[in-house]
């Protein structure tokens, strides 16, 4: 299973992302974002935490615009995976490839800290690693994370199961306590929780590890 | 401008510290922002064109934010 995982200048979660998918039996590849191909049989690809481009403009506005963002839409439109963590979700609504946007947090403040989280589904590649309704502990570290969409969105989102985690108690605002959501056809993630940081015993914990096991299991059969 | 509907917390922090400083009968906060092009076209539509595209693929997030087009 090949990952790739895209490096914009500001990303800080990049090496974190690599690691929890090396350890999980991937091969990785750190993709500049000035390139605009991806490495040949890429199975997945991460778009990582940081401040893309100092968050300038809006979280991910510029991220989304750059070279190999065209790159990344068209492995999705293939039906190819994409996870994107924190930062890398923001892109990712940025790209238009998942519904919705990141807003300032409510309470107006950076929030760093372990949060629980509700598996909502366990029908996706990301997820099937998990039991739905199981409770993890995964970091949070973000000032937007406040997720939000239109009614008619989040009616289909919660109609089509779309929403992968929810916060059992909400840290930043977001809509219907959503942490996560994937795409329709269920192989775009986005989530502002780490994984990638809960992903060892030396991170303080392993619950964020399934995601990455699962992926590659999942990936490496296909 | 965030579009109505959607809230906006730093507007709500400074109506909180306009309130404190005051000034009452702030019922309501909604913070934008400005973005100044300087651009090399001279023809006025063609630039509002120009601008309304870069608003709709970078400059705005028309999911939560509406946008007006001023050439000056």
């Amino acid at each position: 299973m090949h990952a790739a995982v895209i490096v914009f200048p500001g990303s800080n979660c990049d090496r974190d992302m690599a690691v929890a998918f090396e350890k999980a039996g991937a091969k990785v590849s750190m993709v500049w974002h000035k390139d605009t191909a991806l490495p040949k049989d890429v199975d997945i690809i991460g778009v990582p935490g940081g401040f893309s481009f100092g968050d300038y403009l809006r979280c991910g506005a510029i991220a989304a615009n750059s070279p190999i963002c065209q790159s990344v839409v068209a492995h999705a439109e293939k039906g190819g995976y994409v996870l994107g963590i924190c930062n890398g979700f923001q892109v990712l609504t940025e790209t238009g490839l998942l519904p919705g946007v990141l807003l300032r947090n409510v309470n107006l403040k950076y929030i760093c800290k372990p949060v629980r989280l509700r598996v909502e589904t366990a029908d996706s590649a990301f997820t099937a690693g998990y039991q739905p309704g199981q409770e993890i502990t995964v970091p949070i570290a973000h000032h937007d994370g406040n997720y939000f969409a239109d009614a008619e969105t989040l009616k289909r989102l919660h109609g089509e199961a779309r929403v992968a985690f929810t916060y059992c108690d909400n840290p930043n605002g977001s809509v219907d306590d959503i942490a996560g959501v994937l795409s329709q056809n269920r192989r775009v993630l986005g989530m502002m929780p780490h994984p990638e940081r809960m992903a060892e015993p030396l991170q303080g914990g392993t619950d964020g590890a399934a995601m990455f096991r699962t992926l590659v299991d999942q990936l490496a059969e296909a | 401008m965030l579009k109505n509907g959607v809230l906006d917390p730093q507007g709500e922090a400074v109506r909180h510290a306009l309130g404190q400083l005051g000034f009452d009968g702030v019922e309501a906060v909604r913070q934008g922002k400005v973005i100044e092009l300087d651009l090399a076209e001279t023809d006025a539509e063609a630039a509002r064109a120009s601008v309304t595209e870069m608003c709709e693929k970078l400059l705005a997030n028309t999911v939560i934010e509406s946008y007006s087009v001023e050439i000056a």
